[in-house]
Order: C-alpha cells, then sequence, then structure tokens
C-alpha cells in the first residue's frame, strides 16, 4: 500500500494534514484529513467571570472572532437570564451582517474564485486572488479590498476593536450608535448591495454560464448526501444571529428543530485518536462511520446547509436568488458540495440587504443599550450561524457568574466527517492506477475542501492564495519513491 | 543584505508564521488593505501560510540567515510549533515575536492553569456532547488498518517564544495594531536604526493610562471593586475610578487604546510598560496606592471582590510572567 501525505497545509489556522491510502493497483483505499492542533478553550475558560468569556473566545479565531463573540454574549445573557433591550439585540445584529459580509467577500474572491475565475487546473502561481485580478481587471480587485476593508471598519466602529470586538456586555451592548454614523452606515449598505449584486453576476457569467464548471458543481465527484443544518427564524426563513436549529435530512423532511438550550438532545461528538479534533453527529441517528446517506448521523453546517434547511430568505432580493439556484438544481435540497459558493453568494447578498434594513430601522440609534442585570440563573447557550456552520457556546457558573464549565462546538467542527468524505471522494474520483497524480488532480481535491470555508483555514479569506502541498508517495515501509510539490 | 550589482537595495524577504495562534496576527497583516501592493514594492513574502504557496521543506532548503524579518506569531503549544520557531531562527536574521502570544503567552496560556490530563480530560471525556465510551484520546502515533497516522505532541505547558529560542525583537498586541506594524516595517525597509536587541518595537513607551482620553482624578481612592455589568459606564470617567479593574497602569500603550474607546476595560494585550516585567505585580501595586483604606480586614474585602484576579491580571501574560503556571 502507498501512503501520500499532503504535509502541511497551510491555509489552514495551525496546521492540518491529508494522509491519502493508495491500494496496491494505485487505486485510494481511505483518506484521513487530520487536525493536529488544540488550545482547550473547554478548559481554561473555568475560573474566568462570565462577562469576559466573550472577550476570551474571540481568540479561538482571528477571522471569524465576530462569531464567538455574539455565541458568548448570548450564552452570558442567558446565564443571567436577561434579554438585551431592542437596540442592543438590532446592533449585534448589525454588526454581525458586517462581519458576514467580510467573510463571504474574501473567501469568494480569495479563495473560491481563483478556481474558477482562473481555472482548477491553471498553473498554480497565477491560481491565486492576483491571478483572478488579472483576469478581472485591477478595478474589481481593488473594488474587493475596498468593501472588505468598510466592512471592517463598520465592525470596529461597532465592535470598538477591529478584530478581537469588545462589544457585548450581559444585557446587552457597550456602545450605541449615532444619527451621523445610522446614515454613513446606510450608504455602504448600499454599495454592498451592489457590490453583492455583481459578485452573483460575476459568478453567473465566469462559473454557470462556463459548461465545464457547471458540470464540474452538478456532476463531479464533489456530491454528498448528507443532513443539513442551520439557525432559522419562526417562519423557517435563514437567520445569522437568533433562531431556532433546524436540521434536514438528505430527502428535505424536517428531522429536527431544536431550541439553544435543548441542543444536547440532538449533537452529540465522537473521539478518534488520529486527530485532534472531534466529529460531531446527530444524536438521533448515532454515529455509523464515514458514511453519507439517510441512515448516517453525519451532516454538514455551511452556507448550502443553511439554505437547504430554511425555506426562505427574509430579503426580496436574497429570496429571488435562493429560487434561482434551487431551480437551477431542480429541486431542494441540493448535495453539490461546490453549490456552496453559490449559497455563499446568496448569503451575502442577504447580509448586505439585512445591513441595510438594520440601518434603516429608527429603532438602531437608540439609546437603551442594557438591561440590568441580577443573579446569575447558573447555565446559559448561546447560538448563531457563523460563517462556516453553527456555532454553539454553553456555559455553566457559580453563584457569582464565576465559569465552572464550558462546552463550545465550532462552526468548522460540524463539518470534520463531512471534509474527511469530501476528500476522499474527491481523492476517489480524481486519483486513478496508473495515471500521474498531477497538480492540477491535487487542485481538484483540495476544492472538495475549500468549497466548506473552514475555519481552521484563515487563508481562505485573504490574498493570495493556493493551497501549497507537498505530496509523498510512499511504499509500505514508508519510504519515499516520489515526491510532488506545487510550488 | 546584500546589495544588488546596480545599486539598488534588494527586496526584503519576510516571512510571517503562526504556532498556536487565532489567525488574528495574520490579518491583522492583511489590514494594510489597499497598501499591501505597496508593501509588496518594498518586500518579498518568502513563506507566509496564510497566503502563499511556501512549503516547510522550502524553509529547509534556505541558508540559514536567508530570511530578513520573520514575524513569528503565536504561542509554542506543541512539538510542531518549537520545531518551527527552531527552524526559523536558524533561517532568520532578524526574528520578531509577533503578537501577545509569541510575546507573552497570550489568551492560549490561560491553560497554564491546567496541565495536559485536564485539558485532555475535559474536552475528549466529560464535555456534555462527546460520547466517548472507550475513551479514546488521540494518539500522537496512531496505526490504522492502512498504516500509520501521526499528530504533533501537545505539551503540559504553553510557552512564549522566547522560552525555545533566543528572540530579537517582540512587537506585542492582541493582534498587534497595523499602524504599528507598519511603522516597523518602514523603519525596517528604508534601512533606519533600530533598537538595541531584546528589546519591545512598534509600542508606546508609555502604560496606556497615559494615552487614555477618560477623565481622571488626582489620587483618586476605591472602596469597592465591581464588575463591569455592575456598574452604567458614563463613557468618560476612567475605569479605575468607577471600580472596574482596567489594566491601563500595568499595559505598555500603542493600541491607540482601542478596547477603551470601544468601553470596554484594558486587558493587557500589550504587556507591561517598560522597566515593568510582571504586569501582574504591577497591576496589584497600581491597585494598592488606589484603595481606600488603611484597615487589613477592610483591604482584604475590597480585594476580595476581584474576580478572577489571576486570570485578569495575567489574562495575555501567564507563560511569559514571573509566575509561568499553576503549580499542579
Amino acid at each position: 500500500m502507498k501512503q501520500i501525505t499532503i504535509d502541511p497545509i497551510t491555509r489552514l489556522e495551525g496546521h492540518g494534514k491529508i494522509e491519502i491510502f493508495l491500494d496496491d493497483e494505485g487505486d485510494v483505499e481511505n483518506v484521513y484529513f487530520q487536525v493536529p492542533e488544540l488550545r482547550g478553550f473547554e478548559k481554561f475558560c473555568e475560573g474566568r467571570p462570565v462577562e469576559e468569556l466573550s472577550q476570551i473566545v474571540t481568540k479561538i479565531c482571528g477571522v471569524c472572532p465576530g462569531c464567538h463573540h455574539m455565541a458568548s454574549g448570548k450564552a452570558a445573557d442567558a446565564v443571567y437570564g436577561v434579554e438585551p433591550p431592542p437596540t442592543a439585540r438590532k446592533l449585534r445584529e448589525l454588526f454581525y451582517m458586517a462581519h458576514f459580509i467580510h467573510s463571504h467577500i474574501a473567501h469568494f474572491y480569495a479563495l473560491a474564485a481563483p478556481d474558477f475565475v482562473v481555472g482548477p487546473t491553471a498553473k498554480p502561481e497565477e491560481r491565486n486572488i492576483l491571478g483572478v485580478v488579472k483576469k478581472v481587471g485591477k478595478e474589481i480587485g481593488t473594488e474587493v479590498i475596498k468593501q472588505r476593508r468598510i466592512a471592517q471598519e463598520i465592525q470596529a466602529l461597532l465592535g470598538g476593536h477591529q478584530t478581537h470586538v469588545v462589544m457585548n456586555i450581559p444585557g446587552g451592548v457597550r456602545k450605541g450608535l449615532s444619527e451621523i454614523e445610522r446614515v454613513d452606515i446606510l450608504g455602504k449598505a448600499h454599495r454592498f448591495i451592489e457590490f453583492a449584486r455583481f459578485t452573483l453576476k460575476l459568478f453567473n457569467n465566469e462559473i454557470l454560464a462556463n459548461k465545464v464548471y457547471l458540470d464540474l458543481i452538478l456532476n463531479g465527484p464533489y456530491s454528498l448526501k448528507l443532513h443539513s443544518m442551520g439557525l432559522v427564524d419562526e417562519n423557517n426563513k435563514v437567520n445569522f444571529y437568533d433562531g431556532k436549529v433546524r436540521v434536514v435530512d438528505t430527502l428535505g423532511n424536517e428531522h429536527c428543530k431544536y431550541s439553544p438550550n435543548d441542543y444536547m438532545d440532538y449533537v452529540e461528538e465522537r473521539v478518534e485518536p488520529w486527530s485532534y479534533l472531534k466529529f460531531p453527529y446527530l444524536k438521533k441517528i448515532g454515529w455509523h462511520g464515514f458514511k453519507e446517506g439517510q441512515d448516517s448521523g453525519v451532516y454538514h453546517a455551511t452556507p448550502l446547509s443553511r439554505l437547504n434547511a430554511a425555506d426562505g430568505m427574509t430579503t426580496p432580493e436574497a429570496q429571488k436568488e435562493y429560487e434561482r439556484m434551487y431551480s437551477v438544481f431542480g429541486g431542494k435540497p441540493v448535495h453539490a458540495t461546490m453549490a456552496m459558493h453559490w449559497a455563499r453568494l446568496i448569503e451575502l447578498l442577504y447580509a448586505s440587504e439585512r445591513c441595510f434594513e438594520l440601518a434603516e430601522d429608527p429603532d438602531i440609534t437608540g439609546s437603551e443599550l442594557r438591561a440590568s442585570v441580577g443573579k446569575p440563573i447558573g447555565e446559559g447557550v448561546g447560538i448563531v450561524e457563523a460563517q462556516r456552520g453553527t456555532l454553539t457556546h454553553h456555559y455553566w457558573t457559580n453563584e457569582k457568574g464565576i465559569v465552572t464549565k464550558a462546552n463550545i462546538i465550532v462552526g468548522t467542527t460540524n463539518n470534520n466527517a463531512a471534509i474527511c468524505m469530501s476528500l476522499k471522494k474527491a481523492a476517489q474520483g480524481l486519483i486513478k492506477k496508473g495515471e500521474v497524480v498531477s497538480d492540477g488532480i491535487l487542485n481538484m481535491i483540495e476544492m472538495a475542501f475549500r468549497a466548506y470555508d473552514p475555519c481552521f483555514s484563515c487563508a481562505t479569506h485573504h490574498l493570495p492564495g493556493t493551497m501549497p502541498l507537498i505530496l509523498n508517495i510512499r511504499d509500505k515501509e514508508g519510504n519515499k519513491i516520489n515526491t510532488l510539490k506545487r510550488d | 543584505m546584500e546589495k544588488k550589482e546596480n545599486g539598488q537595495k534588494p527586496k526584503l524577504k519576510l516571512a510571517v508564521y503562526w504556532g498556536a495562534a487565532c489567525g488574528g496576527c495574520c490579518v491583522s497583516v492583511l489590514d494594510v488593505h489597499e497598501s499591501l501592493f505597496a508593501v509588496t514594492e518594498k518586500a518579498d513574502f518568502v513563506f507566509w501560510p496564510i497566503a502563499l504557496d511556501i512549503k516547510y521543506n522550502d524553509i529547509k532548503a534556505m541558508p540559514d540567515g536567508y530570511i530578513d524579518v520573520t514575524l513569528f506569531n503565536g504561542a509554542v503549544r506543541n512539538s510542531e510549533n518549537e520545531y518551527m520557531a527552531k527552524l526559523l531562527r536558524d533561517k532568520t536574521k532578524i526574528l520578531v515575536a509577533y503578537g501577545s502570544c509569541a510575546h507573552m503567552g497570550g489568551i492560549p496560556g490561560l491553560a497554564n492553569f491546567f496541565n495536559k490530563d485536564e485539558i485532555f480530560n475535559r474536552v475528549y471525556l466529560t464535555s456534555e456532547t462527546t460520547f466517548n465510551p472507550e475513551q479514546t484520546m488521540p494518539q500522537t502515533e496512531y496505526e490504522v488498518t492502512e498504516g500509520k497516522l501521526h499528530i504533533p505532541v501537545f505539551f503540559d505547558d504553553v510557552k512564549p517564544l522566547n522560552h525555545v529560542v533566543c528572540v530579537d525583537y517582540y512587537l506585542p498586541g492582541c493582534p498587534p495594531k497595523t499602524e504599528r506594524l507598519v511603522e516597523v516595517f518602514m523603519a525596517i525597509a528604508t534601512g533606519a536604526q533600530l533598537p538595541s536587541k531584546n528589546s519591545v518595537i512598534g509600542a508606546r513607551d508609555k502604560a496606556q493610562c497615559d494615552e487614555c482620553d477618560r477623565k481622571k482624578t488626582e489620587n483618586k481612592k476605591i472602596n469597592k471593586i465591581l464588575r463591569p455589568f455592575e456598574i452604567v459606564d458614563d463613557g468618560e470617567t476612567c475605569f479605575l475610578e468607577q471600580g472596574i479593574i482596567c489594566m491601563g497602569p500595568a499595559t505598555r500603550s500603542g493600541c491607540g487604546n482601542r478596547c477603551i474607546k470601544g468601553n470596554a476595560p484594558c486587558r493587557g494585550c500589550y504587556g507591561p510598560p517598560p522597566d515593568i516585567t510582571d504586569p501582574g505585580a504591577k497591576m496589584m501595586s497600581a491597585l494598592g496606592t488606589m484603595i481606600d483604606s488603611n484597615d487589613p480586614i477592610a483591604i482584604k474585602e475590597i480585594v476580595e471582590d476581584i474576580a478572577d484576579p489571576a486570570g485578569t491580571f495575567y489574562r495575555f501574560s501567564l507563560p511569559g510572567s514571573i509566575l509561568r503556571r499553576k503549580i499542579l
């Protein structure tokens, strides 16, 4: 048996590794996606005052700190049994839309677009954001950076710190919005909407109109039948900040819909000895291995799963795009991994429209920023949709509000098993016995992984970017018989 | 830096690498936004996992001292972090501990209140959603049916970068403010005189309080310590004077008081001010001068109101402090 090691996958937060085992014939026997890192936040949150956690857990991820800040802030509200006043709640959501906009823009242009706009088997040195800029023009490239910057600036305005936001306090937020600032955000939101429209048009013209790419999306080795998870409002519409978690099965039927407090009845995690990252699955179905299908407990929590799990979008233009996507696929749910990119752009439009709606809301400049806080109840759960999946924070405290236990299920963690399986399926579809494993093949294996926009892959969001790879082909004794490098 | 034949300075060779980090330090580099193109005119990134297609083997193949500047962010949490720190030390002329984690251990350093077994037990055994009847734990080497799989060794301690290699400069902050990075970059790129080795760069030589806009009273005394949610912050008065623990007196300035401008008290990510080695000790002495009592019992009562003093005073600095870790 041959062993192919892809190490390091450097665009991970920390480090990642893919091991591909080939059988004696040269076909793919198995694939392991390993996360070799742990920091142990669940443990060292113990002993901290619960109101401090929203500023500690942002350090789980410097790319999506706002998600942890929001889930943590909501969990701390719950610990004290308080609901923020409407202004505070809306300010949080406004911040959160800017957070989604910055992340989704960066992911699409820096990570996804190179594979499609430049091409999946283009030269590696061109397959990055600079290659995209070369293809679409510097004007558009500059606009991409500018729109992401503006989204970052809105976050800094509302959240204090440009990266590790300090907005939340139990019962509300620390800072309000002035009328001048509101008008400024309204103008920016208008341009976000225009930019999201433009991006969807680009996706349409450069990707969907290209038969090769459309075929890759619809029929490539990138399809997995998984259950879909996502947060929905009272009308089962997509919501990033608040609501209930809904899971639809592989056929599109509701598997469950739970309130944040009940998450433990629905999600369970498995430990594998070869990775530091756990593998969540649907508890009521149970773990039946790395298998797809209706009987498997494996689900995904991605932009696509959010759209699958919901009945639509609350904003008009995003709703139209939602309908268009499902009409192209001929119904719901969609299991094409590459459609995650499309869903992400529909979410970009939704976040932009929602940003505009919130900036128009008269409550947003209100002065009531905090509800008064009494004694802690002692336990609280906060759930939001992170860009990369449903994010759950659960804290227990003593009578002084000091954390005694914490449990955290991070967005990307939901997708750990799904990513392993997507990589295996792509490798099996692309590596054929007797054929040379080319750089193009390596990249197309990576594309399976990239669609998830995994949170441990910070690079996904930024300039420039192809995933560096070393591929060692070893014989049974572990002797290196060939090395393929992508430079 | 060698000179090119035509007399032009060659471009700087920069590397950015992460140990146990969140990625926020890399984001701070990327937050130069539109100026990124100007930076790449003066410097080539020769290694930057977040962005570039350069691999460990390429680093190994470089001659010693090949890289002009490495910004190493993240703490040393496992064997891979340590290995890369040593490798990059050999290959780099100026090694910068970039950000709070590399500087003093940072937030991941709070894990030094515990040890490896406690962390593993919580994460892999007792967590409420974990179902692990066979008590499986991650193994550094594990044999699957198809072959062997490896993951790095998780250390008992989190270490700042200078516990494993010699560091030339420290650029603090969680993450460092992008403007400070640009100042340091320009200084290096233009060949300006750098401060003596082993010093902090990219920060100011004052304490946070010296740059804070909030109103302070001379010799203000406090008789009660409060939690941030227990007061209605007026947005103008010094947090300490309102009874809220703020690490301003024990923290170096340079961040632009960003958290304080967001109406949140400082938590010390820039590390201690010049001439102070231990931020916790400095904070305790600052509080000592503010407490409005000479009665040991009353003082004890006031001080006992501080929720999680160790985790607050050493929020970003436990591994690099005189305490280093909790004795277990």
